[in-house]
């Protein structure tokens, strides 16, 4: 897992990708930053997160795009197939160098706040529980995306599907926060939308239910990759 | 308002997806205990042992019921025309691919019941070599040593590695930009980190020039002295040089489990030759055509000086050498070339094919 992890990072940076998805990541916060609290002359950082979770919603199928298909393209994968590991541990792999990328440029984004210290006071409870459902719901986005990768070998195919699904989650979850509450239907939606589950990390609580929600929800896409794999092993 | 059952399922949704983390990291996790009995019957000096492999796709078999088995040590040729099924079995042996039925087993591992361990003692070279282009050799080779994780000293091995190979002088160059028979050796350099007991190379020498396939050629060779090796290939001179075995596939079936030299008597089909003849033509031909136990006798037409060359059929179990120059030199025809035909592997091997596409259709029909 190690191995591949050490890999994926190193491929982040040999390429261009890592380095325009940090770019772009960076320069659009920074402007949301203005935008949202320094303009707005608003100490608040839940709507700079939320604008920042729908971004990562659009932006990191760049990073995963490639994990799955350009394995599958140019024929590596049979030397992770053949290795004696497990397939989880590679599917892992894979996804915790994503994660630690997509971390890395939320965390610089955070930077920001401090700059507001001297005039605002931020509460540091409501800022980590931000920071932690953003990081939550971009874990869910990269699972989707890994699991998207692993269907095609065709990069842009793996990043628009991926932006297809999260833009379907997102708007179950814009529907949902019109329903009626009470109404059965929500319950569905609340069942399957990422977006309505961060409101009490967004508050400053800590919600375990909803940790456990995205933990599971990253989990099953994971294991479909496996699964996927798996399938292929049987079917060519 | 709410259905009941959706209630429930609220209620109990932590407790549900706790239940269905344990299902999954439970069955995932189990490991089929191999029984001791086993391991007391397996005899050592069987390295792979294949049994009725099968696979299909859909109703298409690429592999109908192969067996076989390979001695530690054998250098065995995997020969078959392309789309035969070489890769298939090549695939599944490597646990890249599943078999639809059938067992494998690798120094006595049984691939489904414990495919890492299986897959330890493997390298592989598949006909596409494994290369990630942004890599250097060095920085390739380093990360197939950890994947892998070997336990071997790592300096030590990857030096050693790059030695065998010759990879020393592009160590540092990216693999983007190399050429395609060093391209070649970085594969099969990654097959051998490890010190796996079975190499396994599909094949390893297309596309390379000549020079670079002798080589390829000496190093299976002298890897053969420490391992087991299985390598495809279309190519006969490669089985003829390196391999000890053949083992022949055509249409997803075993044709032929042979020993290289023992091929050419499999074939019942008598001997024809070449024979190069001084001579009157006519004269010669009626002198052969008049010859006790000659089957049949053509002139090519070719000729040099006054010589011209004739294919020669003897009659199913006699051997018309001694006779045929006996004939020859009572008649004062003086005999420059002879030379039996049909008896080299790559007519060898297209009469098997050729055979066994002939019964394939038979039994179709």
């Amino acid at each position: 897992m190690l191995a591949i992890y050490k890999r994926e990072m190193r491929s982040f940076f040999t390429s261009v990708i890592g380095y325009v998805f940090l770019v772009l990541y960076l320069a659009v916060g920074g402007a949301v930053f203005c935008f949202t609290t320094l303009y707005a002359m608003s100490a608040d950082v839940t709507s700079f997160y939320l604008y920042m979770m729908i971004f990562s919603g659009l932006i990191l199928p760049i990073l995963t795009m490639k994990s799955f298909s350009e394995e599958r393209k140019i024929r590596t994968e049979a030397l992770l197939l053949t290795a004696p590991v497990p397939l989880w541990s590679m599917v892992l792999g894979k996804f915790f160098a994503v994660m630690t990328v997509f971390s890395g440029a939320i965390l610089v984004n955070s930077l920001y706040f401090i700059f507001l210290t001297p005039y605002a006071f931020v509460k540091l409870a409501i800022l980590l529980g931000n920071l932690l459902a953003v990081l939550l719901v971009g874990m869910v986005f990269i699972s989707i995306g890994l699991f998207v990768s692993s269907l095609t070998e065709n990069q842009l195919a793996a990043a628009i599907g991926t932006i297809a699904i999260i833009l379907v989650f997102l708007c179950i979850g814009l529907v949902n926060s019109l329903l009626p509450s009470g109404y059965w239907l929500r319950y569905i939606f609340d069942c399957i939308s990422i977006f309505s589950r961060f409101q009490s990390y967004t508050n400053g609580y800590f919600d375990f239910a909803s940790l456990l929600y995205y933990l599971s929800v990253c989990a099953a896409f994971l294991y479909f990759t496996v699964r996927v794999y798996e399938r292929r092993r049987y079917h060519g | 308002m709410t259905p009941l059952f959706l209630h429930y399922f609220i209620k109990m949704r932590v407790l549900l997806i706790i239940c269905l983390y344990l299902y999954v990291i439970i069955s995932e996790c189990t490991i089929t205990p191999r029984d001791g009995k086993e391991g007391l019957v397996e005899v050592l000096d069987i390295m792979i042992k294949v049994e009725n492999l099968v696979k299909r796709y859909g109703a298409n078999y690429a592999l109908n019921d192969v067996s076989f088995e390979i001695e530690e040590g054998e250098v065995v040729g995997l020969l078959g025309p392309n789309g035969a099924g070489k890769s298939t079995t090549m695939n599944i042996l490597t646990g890249f691919l599943a078999a639809s039925s059938g067992e494998v087993e690798i120094g006595g591992v049984n691939i489904k019941e414990d495919p890492i361990a299986a897959k330890r003692m493997i390298g592989y070279l598949p006909e596409q070599p494994p290369l990630y282009p942004d890599m250097t050799v060095e920085e390739y080779l380093g990360f197939v040593y950890e994947l892998k994780g070997c336990a071997l000293e790592r300096e030590a091995h990857l030096e050693e590695i790059m030695g065998v190979v010759k990879l020393g002088e592009v160590r540092k160059r990216l693999i983007r930009n190399l050429s395609k028979g060093y391209k070649q050796r970085v594969g099969i350099a990654q097959a051998l980190i490890g010190d796996p007991k079975v190499v396994i190379f599909d094949e390893p020498t297309v596309g390379l020039d000549p020079k670079q396939i002798l080589e390829v050629r000496n190093l299976i060779r002298s890897l053969a002295k420490s391992h087991t090796v299985i390598l495809s290939t279309h190519i006969l001179a490669e089985v003829q040089s390196v391999c000890k075995r053949v083992l022949i596939i055509n249409r997803g079936r075993l044709i032929a489990d042979k020993k290289t030299d023992e091929l050419a008597r499999t074939l019942e089909d008598t001997v024809i030759y070449r024979a190069k003849i001084a001579g009157p033509e006519r004269e010669v031909l009626s002198a052969l055509r008049g010859m006790q136990g000659m089957k049949s006798v053509t002139a090519t037409g070719e000729k040099e000086g006054d010589a011209s060359a004739f294919l020669l059929e003897g009659a199913r179990g006699i051997d018309i050498r001694k006779p045929l120059f006996r004939l020859l030199a009572e008649k004062n025809y003086p005999l420059m070339e002879l030379a039996p035909t049909g008896t080299d592997l790559e007519s060898i091997f297209i009469r098997l094919v050729e055979k066994s596409d002939a019964s394939a259709d038979g039994a179709r029909k």
